[in-house]
């Protein structure tokens, strides 16, 4: 049985280690050889979804590797599995022959892959080791051209603000070891003694927060862009950014363990999901529109998990998965095409490759919530559970619910244009535009599409208790009919209104700072580097200095006083001992001359020496006595 | 069994230097690379017939100088088995990447031979005297080393300052033996006797200072902070082959004796002043990692990372020595990750150091803004010194996050806070590392002044199968890290029950 779980992993895991040490050779058969192993993984992660393998092996002293596929996992896997399977499939046409093709489909198996384990990883250290590999495969995606520096630069970035975050769920573990919880286990976890159930928590939410793009770590995502485009439909959709709502989905019993962390876990997701709608409203960028929206959307999961809803959650992460690759895979054909990626001169795209903007314009109305399409039915899922824990987290659900609306059809107001005379103008602007729509870009393209439109049947009555029951989670509350009708109507006014203000010039009656605000991600990037980065680097720096002069230089000055010490002694020892052995011996040889003076051979002076010598003799004798 | 594989490189080394001075350069190596992998078969002859609960084994016991209780007493167990091995690895590598070596050969493997003689013979003494000739002898071999094949006159002064201040060291911790010896009774400098009969038990003040000598005398050869900055100038100018010796085996040599020595025979006061541990372990790792990420040069940089995961082990052995808030398996954890990443710290470093090697071969410098993207010139190279940073700044898969992984766990219960703190050291690593990617592999080719061909070569085959092995067992710890673990394990257990008596 375990066995399908193995393969499950090891596909991606092998097959990408095989596939990137492969590298620039057999650059044809490489995307094959990557889609073949992708639907394997497909075809293992379905058969787990039905069979709920479990599988585990000794790690550490009293811990186990433990994987297991229950019903939030198996929701997952098979859709991991299947948004990596249609962007590989997609990825087929995009690059060049000369482009090292086996780097690209390797990388992104392994980081599939990861993904994998993340989500069937029972254990604290398992995931943990999945989630950080996701942390650095997704470095080398993004920094997939590495030739051009602002790339290398945003793959640092993302990978180094997902790594801070990280570094909870590092401290996570050790709590749980110190509270009682030798064995690591997930669902042990919020049996914790206080005060390390905090501290649990703490990391726990700070790392989710953390990848799933969400205040107010959100400004890696805007830099994760400089990645190729399939590489942002996979991070965007089902992988990375939905690690962290998976973490939090998985772990509500901990948020709810303590009184603090579903609050503020639901607070942070409304507040993503409504402040990054608005920076997604300000910009002109397709990609950075939909990265935006994605850590908007995404917000609206973590609000899920913070509120206890965990059907919820995954309902909206399903659906989000396959509408946002959906549309990254619609930006990434129109950017190989047009060589663009900039609003203003995507006008009319849509007319000029009418079934990328077809896809793309049914994507977009999923993702403004508009009835009868997925995200509508799985928004309302969301807020019911919001509306449970407070009125206040359902009124700022909703407005973020109408900001999406007005942000997609931005999107689509533009590329429904009509075309532009001197469109060419504004093309080739990023790179060199093919003018052409690769053979592999329809069928993943409309797949996802497809999934997107219709996946809002997991929120219909019947399959919605299905899915409850599927992840454990019956008795959550359902959409009201009024509550479903209220954000219909709130999504198709927000809607109609949005069309009219695209119509006129833009951001009519907002001030210029709070859209250049909005436009620059808050500035949130600018800040961490302001509060962190370079207080960091200052202090190595100072470090750095204070290393070489003082730890250093009192070496050196040891090393100096020990060379004066000896200069010293070599003084002492030539001016003091050694002259006073000479002079010892210099007295000895005068004594000696002295001594030799009376010895003269005359006669008559030992005679004189002699009397001399008695005449003392007598008068000591006299004196003394 | 030991005695042959401690001593076989000394034996060939006094062979090749009896053979006539004729003998082609070329030959002086593979004998040296026959011998290392002969006493690295010999090592997994001894790992595959050692029982992992069977305590200390393959003993053998001979008098010496029995008038001052000094014996020839050798034998492995969990602590020392991993790295008796990791020694072997490490001189079988630097063997193969020194196939390129032009200098004086016959004089400069015989120099390596007697380095791995008394590496090994360190990790398998069991007598202190033993213990502390080898430890003197690896300073002596490592100086030559240095001043004979590092880079120029530099190197000379800091083959000198290595030596006089890891000389230093040893005689504090020669001290510190005397001080054990003269409290044993009856009077021995035997290990095993010694751990048994726990001497300094109840001596307050006198077992404060033994611990004191020998607690310095480690801590130069680790390095800790403030006695690490012996290291930078000895790397930076050493030969890459010296470097990886220096980093990946002798400096375990003061993790080693943490663990062999200082902990069984002091337990009492180790216990005592354990906050002090974990304190120097934590400052370690933060400023290692910190002056790191400020160096331009990429040698410098990576003899400061070794500053800060030598202060995991540190932080991990201080943490064994808290009763308090921890239990034995937190323990156990912060000790086997400590071994852990002894080998592990071994196997990485050396491949980064040979690495840059190859660097220094291709651009003669180290200075990281002199090279732009090198990646387009050498991918191969790009990719394993990116396989090899990544493993360094812990990244799970490889050995390096299975040690800390440990360590921080193990650690946290007894000393949150300075856990706390340890734990950012992998993101400043991380931050560190990258940037050295970035700077020199990534971004526009651009090359030196002194590559004036514009051609730089590609990983050598001899390069690739010098580095790419001790990654790849690095990969497999990190995958599959049982087959070490269930080693180090039992004697991490008896470890912490001996510290905690």
């Amino acid at each position: 049985m375990s066995a399908v779980l193995w393969l499950l992993i090891a596909l991606p895991l092998g097959g990408g280690a095989v596939l990137a040490l492969t590298g620039p050779r057999r650059g044809g058969l490489v995307p094959a050889a990557g889609v073949a192993a992708a639907v394997a993984t497909l075809g293992a992660a379905v058969a787990a979804a039905l069979t709920r393998p479990k599988a585990s092996a000794p790690l550490f002293a009293g811990m186990e590797a433990g994987l297991a596929v229950d019903g939030l996992s198996a929701v997952m896997v098979v859709t991991v599995a299947a948004v990596t399977t249609a962007v590989l499939a997609f990825a087929v046409g995009e690059f060049a022959a000369h482009e090292n093709r086996g780097r690209f489909f390797g990388l992104m198996l392994l980081f599939a892959g990861a993904m994998l384990v993340t989500v069937t990883a029972t254990t604290l250290p398992l995931l943990l080791m999945a989630w950080e590999v996701m942390g650095a495969t997704s470095w080398a995606l993004i920094g997939y051209w590495w030739r051009q520096p602002e790339r290398a630069e945003a793959a640092d970035v993302a990978f180094l603000t997902t790594r801070a975050a990280d570094l909870g769920l590092y401290l996570a573990a050790g709590a749980a070891m110190a509270g009682g919880i030798g064995s690591l286990r997930l669902d042990a976890l919020p049996d914790a003694d206080a005060p390390w159930l905090h501290v649990i928590t703490a990391g726990v939410v700070v790392a989710a927060l953390g990848k799933s793009a969400a205040l107010p770590f959100s400004f890696w995502l805007s830099r994760a862009m400089q990645g190729p485009s399939p590489v942002s439909a996979l991070l965007h959709s089902a992988t990375m950014v939905a690690a962290g709502a998976y973490l939090l989905l998985r772990l509500v019993s901990l948020l709810d363990a303590t009184a603090w962390a579903g609050p503020l876990v639901a607070w942070t997701g409304a507040a993503t999901a409504l402040v990054l709608g608005l920076v997604a409203v300000a910009q002109t960028d397709l990609k950075q529109l939909l990265a935006a929206s994605t850590s908007a959307q995404i917000g609206f999961m973590v609000l899920a998990a913070g509120s206890g809803g965990v059907a919820a959650g995954t309902t909206q992460l399903v659906s989000h998965a396959a509408t946002k690759s959906a549309l990254f895979l619609a930006a990434g054909a129109w950017l190989t095409a047009l060589g663009t990626k900039q609003l203003p001169a995507l006008r009319g795209a849509a007319r000029v490759h009418p079934l990328v903007g077809v896809a793309f314009a049914v994507g977009a109305l999923t993702l403004a919530g508009l009835p009868p399409l997925s995200l509508w039915a799985a928004k309302d899922e969301v807020l019911a559970a919001a509306r449970t824990e407070s009125t206040a987290l359902y009124a700022v659900g909703l407005a973020a619910a109408a900001v999406a609306a007005v942000y997609s059809v931005k999107a689509v107001w533009y590329v429904t244009r009509p075309l532009p005379a001197d469109a060419e103008l504004g093309y080739d602007t990023e790179e060199r535009g093919t003018r052409r729509v690769a053979g592999s870009t329809p069928a993943p393209l409309l797949a996802l599409t497809f999934a997107a439109a219709v996946l809002g049947v997991l929120a219909l009555p019947g399959p919605a208790s299905w899915l409850k029951g599927l992840v454990g989670a019956q008795g959550e509350p359902s959409p009201e009919p009024w509550e479903l009708g209220l954000s219909a109507a709130v999504a198709l006014a927000a809607v109609g209104l949005a069309w009219r203000w695209a119509s006129r010039p833009a951001s009519a009656g907002l001030s210029r700072a709070a859209v250049r605000w909005t436009h620059g991600w808050l500035y949130l990037e600018r800040a961490a580097r302001l509060v962190v980065v370079r207080p960091v680097l200052g202090l190595a720096r100072t470090l750095a200095d204070f290393d070489d002069r003082v730890v250093d230089g009192a070496v050196r000055q040891t090393a100096r006083g020990g060379l004066a010490a000896a200069r010293l002694a070599r003084r002492l020892d030539d001016g003091g001992i050694d002259a006073g052995v000479r002079a010892v011996a210099t007295g000895a040889r005068s004594l000696g001359r002295w001594a030799r003076r009376p010895q003269t051979g005359l006669l008559h002076q030992y005679y004189a020496q002699a009397a001399a010598g008695f005449a003392v003799l007598v008068l000591i004798i006299l004196l003394v006595r | 069994m030991l005695t042959v594989v401690t001593f076989l490189p000394l034996l060939v080394c006094a062979v090749l230097l009896l053979l006539p001075r004729t003998l082609p350069e070329r030959a002086y190596v593979w004998v040296w690379i026959t011998t290392a992998a002969v006493d690295l078969a010999l090592v997994v002859g001894v790992w595959t017939g050692y029982d992992t609960d069977g305590g200390m084994q393959y003993e053998q016991r001979v008098r010496w100088i029995p008038s001052a209780g000094v014996g020839y007493h050798v034998g492995v167990d969990g602590l020392s088995l991993p790295l008796v091995a990791l020694t072997c690895l490490l001189f079988l590598a630097v063997a193969v990447h020194s196939l390129r070596e032009t200098r004086r050969v016959r004089s400069y493997v015989c120099l390596f031979l007697f380095l791995q003689t008394v590496s090994i013979g360190l990790f398998v003494a069991l007598d202190l005297i033993l213990f502390f000739v080898f430890f003197d002898l690896s300073i002596v071999g490592m100086f030559f080393v240095i001043a004979g094949w590092g880079h120029g006159e530099r190197a000379r002064a800091a083959a000198l300052k290595f030596f006089l201040y890891t000389f230093v060291g040893s005689l504090a911790l020669l001290l510190g033996f005397i001080g054990l010896y003269l409290a044993a009774d009856p009077h021995t400098f035997d290990i095993v006797d010694l751990t048994r009969a726990n001497p300094l038990a109840g001596r307050g003040l006198y077992a404060g200072l033994v611990l004191l000598a020998i607690g310095v005398g480690l801590a130069v050869k680790t390095p800790t902070v403030p006695f690490h900055t012996w290291l930078p100038p000895a790397h930076t100018d050493a030969p890459a082959t010296g470097s990886a010796i220096l980093a990946g085996v002798l400096l375990k040599m003061g993790t080693y004796g943490f663990v062999r020595i200082a902990m069984p025979l002091l337990p009492g006061s180790w216990r005592h002043y354990a906050l002090v541990i974990v304190i120097v372990g934590a400052v370690s790792v933060v400023y290692g990692a910190l002056v790191a990420l400020a160096q331009t040069d990429f040698k410098r940089m990576i003899a400061y990372t070794s500053v800060n995961h030598m202060g995991y082990v540190v932080l991990a052995v201080g943490a064994a020595g808290t009763l308090a808030g921890s239990d034995a398996q937190a323990r156990t954890l912060a000790v086997t990750g400590a071994v852990t990443q002894m080998v592990s710290h071994g196997l990485i470093t050396a491949a980064l150091f040979l690495l840059a090697g190859v660097l220094y071969d291709r651009g003669r410098t180290y200075t990281m803004d002199s090279y732009s993207g090198l990646a387009a010139h050498a991918p191969r190279f790009a990719a394993v010194t990116a396989v090899a940073a990544f493993a360094s700044l812990g990244i799970p898969g490889f050995s390096g996050f299975i040690a800390e992984f440990q360590i921080f766990t193990g650690s946290l219960a007894s000393h949150a806070i300075a856990t706390a703190i340890a734990v950012t050291g992998i993101l400043i690593t991380a931050a560190l590392f990258l940037t050295a990617l970035r700077r020199m592999f990534l971004g526009t080719p651009r090359l030196p002044e002194t590559i004036p061909t514009g051609i730089v070569r590609d990983l050598r085959k001899a390069e690739a199968l010098s580095t790419v092995p001790l990654l790849a067992v690095a990969l497999v710890i990190g995958i599959a890290p049982r087959w070490l673990l269930d080693v180090i394990e039992p004697a991490s257990r008896t470890l912490t029950g001996l510290v905690a008596r």
